[in-house]
């Protein structure tokens, strides 16, 4: 659409503007000062210059916490994608099983998070979840209150139950506005299955993959609420992704000038490949 | 091949379902069964879990409180988003693009960074423990969202609509809530739905902003879980009953779900 230049466009904007503004710049502003001082109590503050900043990036702890994010991140979109893309291809196009499976599909997406943690602790549980119970049962040594590995199978199934709808439903819809004729046209060349879906359903659905790509990233890279409630962070730091560690740091230790650093270095992590993906986006767009 | 198609959705969805049924299962034993012994539905059933939600005021409130900045978050977030994608998607004007992604960048800021300074900023202006807090807190995702989802409706809605109206006399705010909102009246309901749900859903900064007032459903279920050791049984039901609202609102806005989803926002 060509869009006419009005300056006074801005007077619409101005609500959102005020209300995020509010929101967003006012605490953050908070959190920079707090990153470049020390705090003594009572509004009492010395300058530290980047003291914070250092000592984050080169603890240990900070390392540790972000290669387990990242390591986490990675796992779910490599699970969650493809498992979402394939679930779509199978999805009924037409008639009642549509509605059905739109409606039990976006379940999980409505949960409070804290209640996708507690449903999935009780259901996991050894001694009376369905499904520690079940993996006992069939011989596995299975806890995941105690075993790291045990800990890390059950936050990425949570995942996978929570979030894969998510893609589901993109993929779905980016399969539904691909008309019918380019699979007349397929099938007239005597296109393969795999040739129709590589030539034909993966371009169609590539805008909606890297929204599904970037919205999976952000909110996995955020995550805090389902792990906490799941494992506490447990065993020991073993689940311990970044939000659950800036918060014990800020909430818990009350070390503010380490976590409002800590907190600016998240951030910009998050900004920066969220910049990258949304100009690939954008380039796409511009193309087609 | 083709003939067994329909098992991957069902298989996902069975286990889409698992915990869920687990949950509701839990809901319906005493705490006593649940921790004695391992059964796949309950051998005594039970209603007391959600005789007591319903008859005690810190239970239930929890879900008035929820409900009430959910709904108070969800009005302001399109109320205010209307204008602006309205402007983002017919005009353009000196900064659009990087205020466009400036407001995207609040989308993808962590909740926990915000925790601490939210704490301290709404108590310094006397909102802390209020529906209000929560709701204008929760506008840092959710206007960014719903000014996402709108721009894409509007920008489907050919400029015409508004040339034409104008022509015939409308003035910009008998056009835009006579002609326009109607227009999109179903990108409206998809945006209130996911306003609707990511506030819901949302915790970390909804349990941070309340006390006792204002405290959130999760939050009462947290806390309780902390203090008098594991009621498991009230702990399901109360989780249980969590899940009604989204599913009602899922019932209503089924048909437009796969359209929302196909203009490529979310």
């Amino acid at each position: 659409m060509n869009k006419t230049i009005n300056q006074k466009a801005w007077f619409f904007v101005i609500p959102v503007f005020v209300l995020v503004a509010f929101n967003a710049a006012i605490p953050l502003m908070t959190v920079v000062n707090y990153s470049f001082q020390e705090t003594f109590g009572n509004n009492v503050f010395a300058w530290e210059g980047t003291r914070w900043f250092k000592q984050i990036l080169l603890s240990e702890r900070f390392h540790a916490a972000l290669g387990r994010q990242i390591a986490f991140t990675f796992i779910i979109l490599l699970i969650q994608i493809p498992l979402g893309i394939g679930i779509a291809l199978t999805m009924p196009k037409k008639g009642w099983g549509v509605p059905v499976c739109l409606i039990l599909m976006s379940m999980p997406l409505l949960i409070p998070w804290n209640v996708v943690g507690a449903m999935w602790n009780i259901f996991a549980l050894p001694d009376i979840g369905f499904l520690g119970h079940s993996l006992n049962g069939l011989g596995f040594d299975y806890n995941f209150t105690q075993q790291p590995g045990d800990a890390w199978f059950t936050t990425i199934l949570m995942d996978v139950w929570h979030w894969t709808s998510l893609v589901v439903l993109l993929s779905y819809a980016g399969l539904n506005s691909i008309q019918p004729a380019y699979y007349q046209a397929a099938e007239i060349d005597g296109a393969s299955r795999w040739a129709t879906f590589r030539y034909i359903e993966l371009p169609k659905m590539k805008k909606v993959l890297t929204l599904a790509i970037l919205l999976r990233f952000m909110d996995s890279f955020m995550i805090y609420t389902e792990p906490f409630v799941l494992t506490g962070g447990g065993p020991g730091n073993t689940t311990a992704f970044l939000s659950i560690d800036l918060v014990k740091m800020a909430l818990g230790q009350f070390d503010l000038g380490p976590a409002a650093a800590m907190s600016l270095i998240y951030f910009f992590i998050v900004l920066l490949v969220c910049w990258v993906f949304y100009n690939l986006m954008m380039k796409n767009e511009a193309q087609s | 091949m083709k003939k067994y198609k329909w098992l991957v959705p069902t298989l996902y969805i069975i286990f889409l379902m698992l915990p869920i049924y687990w949950l509701i299962n839990m809901s319906f034993k005493t705490t006593t069964e649940i921790i004695n012994t391992y059964s796949l539905w309950p051998q005594k059933f039970t209603t007391e879990n959600y005789v007591k939600i319903f008859t005690d005021s810190t239970w239930y409130m929890g879900y008035v409180n929820s409900i009430t900045y959910t709904v108070f978050n969800t009005v302001i977030s399109v109320a205010a988003a209307l204008p602006a994608a309205y402007a983002f998607s017919r005009y353009k004007f000196l900064g659009d693009k990087h205020l466009f992604f400036w407001l995207l960048t609040n989308r993808m800021a962590p909740p926990a960074v915000f925790a601490l300074p939210f704490f301290q900023f709404y108590s310094s202006v006397n909102l802390f423990d209020t529906h209000i807090a929560v709701a204008l807190s929760h506008c840092l995702f959710n206007i960014p969202l719903a000014v996402w989802i709108l721009e894409g409706f509007m920008s489907a809605v050919p400029k015409e609509l508004d040339e034409t109206a104008y022509v015939d006399g409308y003035s910009f705010g008998r056009f835009f809530f006579k002609i326009f909102v109607p227009t999109i009246a179903a990108g409206i309901g998809i945006t209130m739905f996911f306003c609707f749900m990511f506030s819901w859903v949302e915790l970390l900064l909804a349990k941070t902003l309340t006390a006792t007032e204002a405290k959130p459903i999760a939050a009462t279920m947290t806390r309780t879980a902390s203090t008098s050791g594991y009621e498991l049984g009230l702990l399901a039901a109360a989780g249980t009953l969590t899940i009604i609202p989204g599913a009602i609102v899922i019932y209503f806005v089924k048909d437009y779900i796969a359209k929302g989803f196909a203009m490529g926002r979310v």
